[in-house]
Order: C-alpha cells, then structure tokens, then sequence
C-alpha cells in the first residue's frame, strides 16, 4: 500500500488505469462516465488524453494505440457503445497487441440518459470477458487485471460500471505505478486487414479462446461465495454492484448464501455447484436481466430461478438496497411515511443561457406556421422540451436532430427546424448535414455553439472556431450560413433570419454562437482569483 | 457506530462542499465512508441529494435505506421533506428555512412550514440571511453543516473544524478563517 485516498468510482478506474501503465484514455464526455477522463487529463498529463468528437473515433484511436504496442484505455457512457459498436466488435476480431480496456458506464434508472441499455450485452456480443466491479477498491484493482487479461487473452476487455459506483467517493488504497509499454508495432498484417479470409481466421481464433475465457471466470479473483451452514431455501447471485445491496441486508442472518460474479463469461461450474446447494436462486443485477435469463438456461427448466423477470426484483429502474431486502423478504422499517408538502423540481435551463434566446425567438416565429416542427437533439438544450419553452418535437439520438428533420421534410413536413448543440454536431450532425446538402433537403438547421460541452461539465468541443467552414465545405450555400449572437436585444434580427430561411426551399444553417454562462463564469472566477 | 447522512438541495446550492468536508474529516479520522453523489442534467436547477454514509464498520451499501437514515442535512426546507421517508424514527432535519422557489408549484409556505413543525426532531435557521448579516453570502451551506455538527456525533465538532481548514487552505487564510466563522455560527446557532 502506497497510500489510501478518497476516490470517486470514475476517479478510481481513471487512476488504476494510470497506475496499470496506460499511454492513452480516448473518450467523448457522456454522464456518468466523464470524471474517469477530466481525472486523468488533471493529475497525470503523460497520458495522451484529448477529447475526442466521438465515441467510434475513441475506439478507433485506443485500437490504433494498442496496435502499436501500448495500453490504452476507452471511456464512454452506455449510449455511447451504440456509437462505437463498429469498431468495438471488430476490435474482437482483430485482437490488441498492447492491452485495450474498454469502459461503459451504464446509467440504470435513467438519471442523465434516453434509455437503461445493458453494455454487458455488448461484451457477450463481442465474445470478450467483461468486468463488473461492486466497490470503489475493486475498480481500481480491476484495471491492473483487466490489462493483464487483455494481453494475456490479446482481446480488448470491456469493464462496465452504473452510475450509482461511477459517482460515489470511498476510500481506495492505491498501489505502484506501472511504467507504460515500449512501442512495438504488431507486424502481423493478418490480424488486422479483416479482408474475409483473414476475418474468419480471426474469428475462428476468438471462438478458440472461449474456453479460457470461461476458465478465466471460474477462476477470477474478484468472485467469492458467503456461505451458510447446511442446504439453503434461497441462494443470491449478485453481480457487480448488486452486490453491496445485498450485503447491506445482512443475509447471513437470513440464512442466504451469497454467490458473487464480477466477470464474464459467466462462471457456469460456479453457479452450478452454488445452485446445488440450494433450493432456489435469486439473480440481482443492475441493469437488465442477463444474467438471470443464462442461469435459467443453465440450471433447467424445474429450477426456481428469481429475479427482474419473474417481478421479485422490479422489471426495469436501479437496484436499491430497499428493492433487493423487499426481494429478500426483509421488512422494510419505516418510521415516516413521505411528506405531502413536496413537488418534483426538474432541471431547467440555466438562467441567462444563450439556448433560452434560441427557443424564444424559434418559439416566436414557429407560432406563425401552424405545421412547423423542431427536432432536437442531446444536450442542455434539451431541456427546451419543459416548460416555459416547449419548443422540441423529438429527441431520440446524438445527431438525430437534422436527419429526422430531413426525412421529415423528404415527406412533406414543412417547415423542418433542426436544433442540435456545437459538440453533437461534430460528433454525429455533419454527416446528416451531407446527405440534406446532398439531396436539397428543405430544412433549417440551428447550431446553437455555446463553446463547449456544457451539459458534461464544461469539455472542449471539438469543432469550436470551425463551424461555418464545415457547414461551407459540407456545401451550404454561403448566404443560407449565418452568424447570430443569442442576446434579447437582438431578437428582431435572429427572428427574421429565421423567417428568412424557413422561406427557403433548401438547406439553412444558423448558428447562435455565445459562450455558456457556466464556463464563461468559471474563467471570469479564475482570471479574478489571479490577479 | 455509523452514521447515515443524507444532503439535500437545489443544484447549485454547495452541498457537495459540506459532503467533501465531512468525508475529509471521515478519511482523516480513519472512519469507513461512501457517498453518492448526483452529477449531470439534475445540476441545472433541479433537486440534487448526496448519500453520505460514516461508519467504523464495513459499508456495503452506496446508497442508505428507506428509514434508516441518522440525518438530514438540507439547503432547502421542502428539500428536506423530500427524503423523510428515509429518516429513522431518532433521526434529525437540519435545515435552511429559506425556500427555494424555481418552479411554479412550489408549496404553500405556511403548509410547508406546518409539517415540518410536526416532526418531532427538526433544526431549522434562515441560513442566507445569517450569512448575508454577516457578510458571508457564499458561506451559508458552513453555517448549515455548523448546525448540524451537533448531530453528525461520529465527528466532534473539532474534527470538522478542522478539515474547513484543510478544505479552503488554496483559496488563502481570509476565507478559510470566514468559513470557521461560519461553521461557529451554525453551531452556536442550535445550542
């Protein structure tokens, strides 16, 4: 032991992955996986540790990184595996030379997320082990290991985390620091030009490995079993952090065994012989019943196996240490019932937002056309969709802003109006943007550039200082690109560009443009502080 | 021995500084600590909550259970309702008396203030206005956690003392020496 410090999850993967030699962290902002990224860049700058514009070119570069030799690390929310799946499973394929870890962080219960998608899924998809640590220590200690294995297996390994460890401080006890690997390019082209040949080589090999993976499982140092004395009515298999919760109703007093899983594959001989000992099983898991539907398949059909899918645990939504003692059957003991005199109290815009100016003066010109629809996209200016504004008819993915508005107007919508932030536009809008230029889409797409990634905290946004140039090189005509500053004082210019625009029959691209108050305030507090 | 906090408030507000000084003063008087925090969307003005937990013994939980918290420690007076679910029947409200209104169904003030009279074990203070008579308008979350330092029991009020000096020694001598002020205020404040 080195020394002992209180550590974030995030900030506890980020530093076990520093300590475990890391030469690279590649990662798009996304909650609740950004602090791994924002530690890194802060306490060891020998990382390489830009932001990236997303998630598939963070996969890519991590690969590209391994390749030649050296760990790397990849962080993303669980949304985000959606967006560097192409990569991700091919990185199977191919296999790393230097160690590839990569990290999802899942958000159960949907606090900063559209949907509760499982990224355990993904790791069983790609054929590769998957980590799942329940504690703070575990995170840490799993990142040395989880190299290790990806060396070892040449496979990159997937470590998945929930909001519920990614955001919660606890003491983890540090150790050495591991130098980083020599650069030492992979010549052997056949592992990496997946021409189909070489592909079903590779995909043959990765199917070879399954049985050490599985071995790797049963064997991994991150199980263990809490045992109880005799045959018992009801045994746990908690995975991950599911763990704690159980752990928190005491089920050595209930007379429960506990069978903890922390890798995948799951570990089938383990869950095998733990089942043996008992009469029936409950799975507690974060996420979505994977693990549950497996060891049904494993035990058979006469075996009671319990847990999101029978309704002892509920369906969808996070664990909570009082859902998995309900599953339990421990008595909830509640002196207070809840209070009458609460209502919910959602996020909003912040006041003084530069977002706020744009869907005021959308708001005021879309009230003139009875038809107008405006398609959003991810980011604070979500939160447009709430009152006072109401302004957005859809938010579904990064990007999906200026595409749906396309399609949308390709059958008759009109007008069109797409709203999506400086930083999804570059890392999932300009692509749309290319096939509405391509195909003279009528619409009117609003970049709303606050100059950063703001809902995140405040990353820098890759395409800051560039977006007319790429709007023009996408071949938006130059006098459909405008420039305006979202200010109440300049109301009556940016609604008539807006009613301009919408009267063209073509592709429109506005672009409010003032800095976030958050990130503006943040410098002004600095520059005071330093003079 | 273990203590179960909750911190409650509206994004903005400064709970996470009261969480990082306990949990400093946790870590240095060697005690087992998890806190969960709420970061992303729910920062922009909407209700945020920490789950800080203290013990001598393991913690296996992130998050504490209906019922069973010790304390509840919050900038904002229906805040601190929100969680009274989770309160054990010894447990304490600390609160700030000031409300909060960002949302345009917010409570009738004086129903509000009706139930919170009606627990038995509630400390309530106007907070900001302490803070601003004092000319300490950013320290109103210190003068809270200096009312509630006669609650929290696992820490003296000596051990978070001193960690406000650890917590605010970057930002010089001056606003380290406002915060104990602050912190000494509060807990005067429920003697």
């Amino acid at each position: 032991m080195i020394e002992r410090k209180l550590l974030l999850g995030d900030e506890a993967v980020a530093l076990g992955a520093v300590d475990a030699g890391i030469s690279g962290v590649y990662a798009y902002p996304g909650t609740p996986s950004t602090e791994i990224t924002e530690f890194i860049q802060t306490h060891a700058p020998h990382v390489r540790s830009r932001w990236c514009t997303n998630e598939k070119t963070a996969m890519e570069a991590a690969l590209g990184m391994s390749y030649a030799g050296k760990r790397a690390l990849v962080c993303m929310k669980h949304v985000g595996m959606n967006v560097a799946a192409d990569a991700f499973v091919n990185s199977a394929i191919t296999g790393v030379n230097g160690g590839l870890v990569v990290l999802a962080a899942d958000d159960p219960s949907m606090h900063s997320s559209q949907n509760e998608q499982d990224s355990r899924f993904y790791g069983k998809f790609a054929m590769i082990p998957i980590l799942e640590p329940s504690t703070q220590q575990e995170a840490y200690d799993m990142m040395t290991y989880a190299f290790q294995l990806s060396e070892e297996k040449k496979l990159p390994v997937l470590m998945r985390v929930v909001t519920r460890l990614a955001h919660s401080r606890a003491g983890v006890v540090i150790s050495e620091r591991k130098a980083e690997n020599e650069l030492n390019p992979d010549n052997e082209r056949t592992h990496w030009v997946l021409l189909p040949g070489n592909a079903r080589r590779q995909y043959a090999g990765l199917v070879e490995k399954q049985p050490s993976l599985l071995e790797s499982s049963e064997q991994s140092p991150f199980s263990k079993t809490v045992s109880v004395e005799g045959k018992a009515a009801l045994g746990v298999i908690a995975c991950g952090i599911a763990y704690n919760y159980v752990m928190e109703n005491t089920p050595s007093e209930l007379g429960i065994p506990v069978l903890k899983v922390s890798q995948y594959p799951l570990p089938e001989s383990a869950i095998k012989d733990f089942a043996s000992g008992c009469d029936s099983i409950l799975v507690a898991e974060d996420g979505q019943p994977l693990v549950e539907e497996q060891v049904k398949g494993l035990l058979g059909g006469d075996y009671i196996v319990k847990g999101r899918l029978t309704g002892d645990l509920p369906r969808m939504g996070e664990l909570t240490p009082d859902n998995v003692g309900a599953a339990l059957g421990v008595k909830l003991d509640r002196p207070y019932c809840s209070a009458q005199n609460v209502m919910p109290r959602p996020p909003a815009l912040c006041q003084g937002c530069g977002h706020r100016d744009v869907y005021n003066a959308l708001n005021e010109v879309a009230k003139e056309y009875v038809d107008a629809r405006i398609f959003g996209d991810i980011g604070c200016y979500t939160l447009g969709a709430l009152p006072p504004f109401r302004a957005i008819d859809s938010c579904v993915d990064m990007g999906a802003s200026i595409t749906m508005a396309k399609g949308a107007a390709d059958a008759g919508v009109h007008p069109a109006i797409a709203v999506i932030g400086d930083s999804t536009f570059t890392h999932s809008g300009m692509t749309g943007l290319l096939d509405a230029v391509n195909d003279k889409a009528n619409i009117t797409v609003v970049i709303s550039d606050n100059l950063t990634t703001a809902m995140t905290g405040g990353q820098d946004s890759a395409g800051t200082n560039k977006f007319e140039a790429i709007c023009l090189a996408l071949g938006v005509e130059p006098e459909h690109v405008h420039v305006v500053v979202p200010l109440p004082k300049n109301m009556e210019e940016i609604t008539r560009i807006i009613r301009q625009e919408l009267e063209y029959d073509g592709v429109s691209v506005i672009i409010p443009r003032r800095e976030c108050i958050q990130t503006l305030g943040r410098k002004l507090r600095k520059k005071k502080a330093e003079q | 021995m273990k203590k179960d906090i909750i911190l409650a408030g509206v994004g903005g507000q400064g709970i996470l500084t009261i969480a990082t000084i306990i949990g400093d003063a946790a870590t240095v008087a060697g005690l087992n600590l998890k806190q969960a925090e709420v970061h992303g969307m729910s920062q922009r003005g909407g209700d945020v909550q920490s789950n800080l937990r203290l013990s001598t013994e393991t913690i296996y939980s992130d998050l504490i259970k209906e019922g069973a918290a010790d304390l509840i420690i919050s900038m904002e007076p229906m805040e601190a309702l929100r969680y009274l679910s989770y309160l054990n029947a010894e447990g304490w409200i600390v609160t700030s008396s000031h409300p909060f209104k960002n949302i345009p169904n917010y409570p009738e003030e004086e129903a509000l203030n009706a139930e919170l009279g009606s627990l038995p074990h509630v400390a309530s203070l106007p907070i900001e206005d302490v803070a601003k008579d004092n000319n300490m308008p950013k320290s109103a979350n210190v003068i809270l956690l200096g009312m509630a330092a006669k609650y929290i029991g696992i820490l003296s009020p000596g051990q978070l003392r001193e960690s406000i000096a650890r917590v605010f020694a970057s930002k010089g001598e001056a606003i380290v020496e406002m915060n104990l002020k602050a912190f000494d205020l509060g807990l005067n404040a429920v003697k």
